[in-house]
C-alpha cells in the first residue's frame, strides 16, 4: 500500500517534471533565439542557462544519466559563454540550438523510457566540449576561473551573502546555502548583524535581518560557488564571489539568491572576516531599486517552476478541472437567461429589487466567465515561437533569403484554440517560403531585396484574433492556379471569376499546389486541410494576394470555444444567433433602397454600397417570416474576409451572452450553422455562419435566394 | 417477465406496429417538445432538442419507415438512446413495455427485401403481439446521416 502510493508520488513528480522540462526548453529555446538574432541581453543567455540547469537538477534526482550528462556539457559551455570566456558567434549559437534541441531528445528518450544510441548528440557534445577547452566531460564548472589557480585545484574565495528581508517568507533558509558552500570545501563563516535592530519591539519576525561573510577554500570553480545561490537569485540583495587574495573583483553577473535568513536561523559565527565595503547602505528591497539586471533576475527566478521564487504566484492544475468550471460557467450563463426571461412578466418598478438583483447577477456571471476564460488564455508567443526554426530550417533548404517579422506575441487566446493552430500555422509559413517568396536572384531581377520578408502577426479584433502570415513574394499565380482549378474540375472552363475567388481557389478540396510548384509543401497535404483545421475551431482563413508584390494569409478565430456575444433575431417562428461581432448595423429598408438585380439578385444600396440581400427565411425554409425587406429589418454582416451582406429578419430580439453547443457532437455539422446553442426558455437555437451565408447568397445570386444547396 | 437471463427491450407503437429496442441503449423517455429544426434535413431528421444541456437530435421513425411524418402532440414520446457514443432521440407514438426475450424466441425475419431488412433483428412473438426487433446501430448510424445528404441532394 505505501509502496503502492510511493511509486505513485514518483510518478506524479515525473509528470510534473516532464511538464515543467517542456517549458524550460521553449523558454530556453526563445531565449537562444534571440541570441543568434544578435540580442547581447546577458539574460538571455542567464536564463538558457538556468533552463538546462532546472532539467539537469530533476534529471539528477531521478536518475536519468544519459540526461544529466549531456544537460552537463550544455551547462558547462553556456556558463563558458554566459561568464563572457567565450564570445558569441553565430556558429556558436547555431551549436547551442541543435544543443537545445538534443538536449530535447534526451528529456523524450526519458519521458519514454529509451535509449538513444550512446553517440547520440556526440557532435555536438564535441564541439562544446572543444569550446569550454576541456577534453573530459566532468569538472565542469569547476576548470575555468580566470583567477583560479588552476594548477593547485584549490581557491580561496571570499563570499559575502546579503538576503533580502522577505526572503524567509518564501520558504527558503540561509542555512541551506551554508550547508551547501560547506559541502563545496573548507568554510570559515562569520555573521553580520549590523541590520539588525536596536530594539527588540522593532523587529518583525519573519524578516530576514542576517547576512553572511564566509571565507571559504574549494577545489571548484567560483561558478560553483555562485551556483548554490542560482536558485534563491530572487531573494537576494547581495552575492559576490572574489577570489581571496587581492585578485581583482570580478563583478558577477548573475548574483545569485539567497535563502531567507531566520532570526532564528543559526548565525555559526567562526572566524570574523570583515569586507567593509557597501553593506551599510543597503537598502530593504535592494533587488527592487538600483540594478535592474537584478530585477530582471528576480522576476525570472519567479517565472520558474521550482525555483523557489520570492512570490511563487501560480499553481498547476489539470485542463479537465478547468474545463468542468468552463461548462458550468456555461450553465450558469443559460440559468441567467432563463431567470431574466422569467422576469419579463413582472414589471421594473413593482419588482426593484428584483430587477436589480438579476443586473448585479448578470455583471457578476460575466465578470466570471471572463475571468474562467482567462485561466485557460495563452499568449501566442507559445504557438510563434516554433516560427524561427521553421523558417531558417526551411530557408537554408530552399536557399532563399529570408527574415521573419513577428508582432503581438502577447495576444492572448485559449489555449485549445493555440492547440489546434499550430499546423495550420506552420503550413502557411511553409507554403509562404516555398510557393511565396522568390529566389534572391529572381527578386534582384524584380528590383526587390534579395531578402524576403515574413510577418507573422496575432492581434485581437471585435472578439476574434486575427492571425496573419504576410509575405513580400511573388503573390498567388492567378493564371496557373485557375488552369489548375480547371484541369482539376474545380471550376467549369469558362466561368468567370473574380480575382479574388480564384485566390480563394487554393483552399479548394483537391487542389493541391504540390504539384504546382517545389517538393517542400508538396507532403500530400493540401491548404484544404488547413482551412478545415481552422473551420473545426469556428475560424476562417483566406488569403489576400498582389501578384508581384505578396500574399497575406489571414486566420481569424474565436478567442474561446466556450461562450459568446450573439445578437438573437427572430425569423418566422424561429430565432437564431447571430455572432454580435459579426454584425455591422441594422435597418429597415426604405423601397428605393432595394434592387433586384436580375443575375445578381436582391441588393440593398446604402450610403452609395451595394450589399447582397440574403432572406434568412428562404434559406432556412422558414414559414410565416416577413419577406418583403421594408417590412422587416436588414441584418448588415460582416464577414472575416470584410465582405458585407445583408440579413433579412423579421425584428431584432436583444442581445445576449450564449453558450456555444456543438451539433456535430451528437449529429453532424450543418451548413450555414457554426453550432447551437440554449436560450432562457431551454428551446435550441441555431447559432449562424455568416461566412458560409454569405457564400450561398454568392452562389444563389442567380434567382432569388433558394434554398442551401446540398454539396 | 420472470426469467433473468436473455435479452430485454423496451417496446413501442408506431401506428399499430410495435417494435423493440433493445433495453441498455435507452437513456431516457420523454415527452414530445418542441424541436428546433434544421435547414434541408430529411423528413426524417425533426431536429435537434436540449437535452440538460446537451444538442441531441430527434429522429421521427415513422418517416423513417414510411416517408410520412408524425404529427407530434405532447402524448408522443422521444426515447433517448445512445448509439455509437451518440445521444439520439428517436420520436415514436407511445411506449408498451418492457419485455424480457429468450435467444430462442426470437424468429428471424422473413426474407424479404433485403435493403429492407438490415436494421431489424428478429421477432418475437408474445401474448398475441408481434414485436419487431430493430437494431440500432445499423437503423441510425451511417445510414441516417447519409440518407439525410442524399436527400439535401435530391431537395436540391
Amino acid at each position: 500500500m505505501t509502496e503502492e502510493s510511493s511509486t505513485n508520488d514518483l510518478s506524479r513528480f515525473k509528470t510534473t517534471y516532464f511538464e515543467e522540462c517542456a517549458e524550460l526548453l521553449i523558454t530556453a529555446e526563445e531565449c537562444l533565439l534571440r541570441l543568434q538574432n544578435g540580442s547581447d541581453d546577458p539574460e538571455d543567455c542567464n536564463a538558457v542557462f538556468r533552463c538546462v540547469h532546472s532539467i539537469k537538477g530533476g534529471a539528477g534526482a531521478f536518475a536519468f544519466s544519459d540526461l544529466v550528462r549531456f544537460a552537463h556539457v550544455f551547462e558547462t559551455a553556456l556558463d563558458a559563454l554566459r561568464s563572457g570566456r567565450v564570445g558569441l558567434t553565430p556558429a556558436l549559437a547555431e551549436v547551442l540550438v541543435r544543443g537545445n534541441d538534443i538536449l530535447g531528445d534526451f528529456v523524450r528518450a526519458a519521458q519514454e523510457g529509451v535509449v538513444l544510441p550512446p553517440d547520440h548528440g556526440e557532435r555536438v557534445t564535441q564541439v562544446l566540449n572543444t569550446l569550454t577547452g576541456q577534453g573530459g566531460q566532468d569538472s565542469g564548472a569547476a576548470a575555468s576561473t580566470p583567477s583560479a589557480p588552476v594548477a593547485a585545484g584549490e581557491a580561496c574565495f571570499l563570499v559575502r551573502f546579503i538576503p533580502t528581508a522577505e526572503m524567509l517568507r518564501t520558504g527558503n533558509d540561509p542555512l541551506m546555502m551554508v550547508r551547501e558552500l560547506a559541502g563545496l570545501g573548507a568554510l570559515e563563516t562569520s555573521a553580520d548583524l549590523t541590520r539588525l535592530p536596536a530594539r527588540l519591539e522593532d523587529l518583525a519576525a519573519q524578516d530576514a535581518y542576517l547576512s553572511w561573510n564566509f571565507r571559504m577554500t574549494t577545489d571548484q570553480g567560483r561558478q560553483a560557488v555562485l551556483d548554490v545561490f542560482e536558485f534563491v537569485a530572487g531573494d537576494c540583495a547581495e552575492v559576490s564571489v572574489e577570489p581571496d587574495g587581492g585578485a581583482e573583483a570580478e563583478k558577477p553577473e548573475a548574483p545569485a539568491a539567497a535563502p531567507a535568513a531566520t532570526p532564528a536561523a543559526p548565525p555559526a559565527p567562526a572566524a570574523l572576516h570583515p569586507e567593509p565595503s557597501e553593506h551599510p547602505d543597503h537598502p530593504d528591497h535592494p533587488a527592487e531599486e538600483g540594478h535592474p539586471a537584478e530585477a530582471g533576475l528576480r522576476m525570472r527566478a519567479e517565472d520558474k517552476p521550482g525555483s523557489g521564487g520570492v512570490h511563487t504566484a501560480s499553481i498547476r492544475v489539470e485542463l479537465d478541472k478547468v474545463d468542468r468550471l468552463v461548462n458550468m460557467v456555461g450553465e450558469l450563463v443559460i440559468t441567467q437567461a432563463m431567470l431574466g426571461q422569467q422576469t419579463n412578466r413582472f414589471s421594473a418598478e413593482s419588482h426593484p429589487e428584483l430587477f436589480m438583483g438579476l443586473q448585479e447577477l448578470s455583471h457578476h456571471t460575466r465578470e466570471l466567465q471572463e475571468s474562467v476564460m482567462a485561466i485557460r488564455a495563452q499568449p501566442i508567443k507559445t504557438l510563434f515561437s516554433r516560427a524561427p526554426r521553421i523558417v531558417r530550417d526551411l530557408s537554408s533548404r530552399l536557399g532563399k533569403q529570408v527574415r521573419l517579422v513577428m508582432s503581438g506575441e502577447g495576444t492572448e487566446v485559449d489555449k485549445t484554440v493555440i492547440e489546434q493552430l499550430s499546423d495550420p500555422m506552420v503550413h502557411l509559413i511553409r507554403n509562404s517560403l516555398d510557393h511565396g517568396l522568390e529566389s534572391p536572384e529572381q527578386r534582384a531581377a524584380r528590383g526587390k531585396p534579395p531578402e524576403g520578408t515574413i510577418h507573422l502577426s496575432a492581434e485581437h479584433r471585435s472578439g476574434r484574433v486575427i492571425i496573419q502570415i504576410e509575405d513580400d513574394g511573388q503573390g498567388i499565380d492567378r493564371r496557373r492556379v485557375l488552369e489548375k482549378a480547371i484541369e482539376k474540375g474545380l471550376v467549369e472552363r469558362g466561368q468567370s471569376l473574380s480575382d479574388e475567388q480564384i485566390d480563394q481557389l487554393i483552399f479548394a478540396p483537391g487542389f493541391s499546389t504540390a504539384a504546382v510548384v517545389s517538393d517542400v509543401s508538396g507532403r500530400g497535404v493540401g491548404l484544404d486541410v488547413v482551412r478545415k483545421n481552422i473551420q473545426d475551431v469556428g475560424g476562417r482563413v483566406s488569403v489576400q494576394s498582389q501578384p508581384g508584390v505578396g500574399a497575406r494569409f489571414i486566420m481569424s478565430l474565436p478567442l474561446t470555444l466556450a461562450v459568446m456575444d450573439g445578437m438573437l433575431v427572430a425569423v418566422g417562428g424561429e430565432r437564431y444567433v447571430l455572432p454580435l461581432t459579426n454584425i455591422v448595423e441594422s435597418i429597415r429598408p426604405k423601397p428605393e433602397q432595394t434592387h433586384a438585380l436580375v443575375n445578381v439578385g436582391n441588393m440593398l444600396t446604402l450610403r452609395g454600397e451595394y450589399i447582397r440581400l440574403v432572406a434568412l427565411h428562404s434559406l432556412f425554409n422558414v414559414e410565416g417570416a416577413v419577406t418583403d425587406p421594408t417590412k422587416g429589418l436588414v441584418v448588415v454582416v460582416e464577414t472575416e474576409g470584410g465582405d458585407r451582406v445583408g440579413l433579412l429578419v423579421d425584428e431584432l430580439l436583444g442581445q445576449q451572452q450564449v453558450v456555444i453547443k456543438s451539433l456535430e457532437s451528437n449529429f453532424r455539422p450543418v451548413r450555414g450553422v457554426s453550432a447551437a446553442t440554449i436560450l432562457g426558455d431551454g428551446r435550441v437555437a441555431l447559432i449562424l455562419d455568416v461566412g458560409a451565408l454569405k457564400a450561398e447568397g454568392d452562389r444563389d445570386g442567380g434567382g432569388g435566394n433558394a434554398p442551401l444547396a446540398a454539396e | 417477465m420472470a426469467t433473468t437471463s436473455g435479452r430485454q427491450f423496451i417496446t413501442f407503437t408506431i401506428g399499430a406496429e410495435e417494435y423493440g429496442f433493445d433495453v441498455m441503449a435507452i437513456r431516457e423517455i420523454k415527452g414530445w417538445t418542441t424541436v428546433t429544426e434544421l435547414p434541408e434535413m430529411p423528413a426524417s431528421m425533426r431536429g435537434v432538442i436540449n437535452l440538460r444541456g446537451v444538442i441531441v437530435p430527434v429522429f421521427d421513425l415513422r418517416a423513417r419507415f414510411s416517408g410520412l411524418q408524425t404529427e407530434p402532440t405532447p402524448r408522443h414520446v422521444v426515447v433517448v438512446m445512445a448509439v455509437q457514443g451518440r445521444l439520439l432521440g428517436i420520436l415514436v407514438d407511445a411506449v408498451v413495455d418492457i419485455l424480457s426475450v429468450q435467444p430462442d424466441e426470437i424468429r428471424p425475419v422473413p426474407a424479404l427485401d433485403q435493403s429492407q431488412n438490415h436494421y431489424l433483428q428478429g421477432i418475437v412473438i408474445t401474448a398475441g403481439r408481434m414485436v419487431t426487433l430493430l437494431e440500432l446501430d445499423d437503423l441510425f448510424d451511417s445510414h441516417s446521416l447519409a440518407a439525410a445528404h442524399s436527400v439535401g441532394a435530391t431537395a436540391a
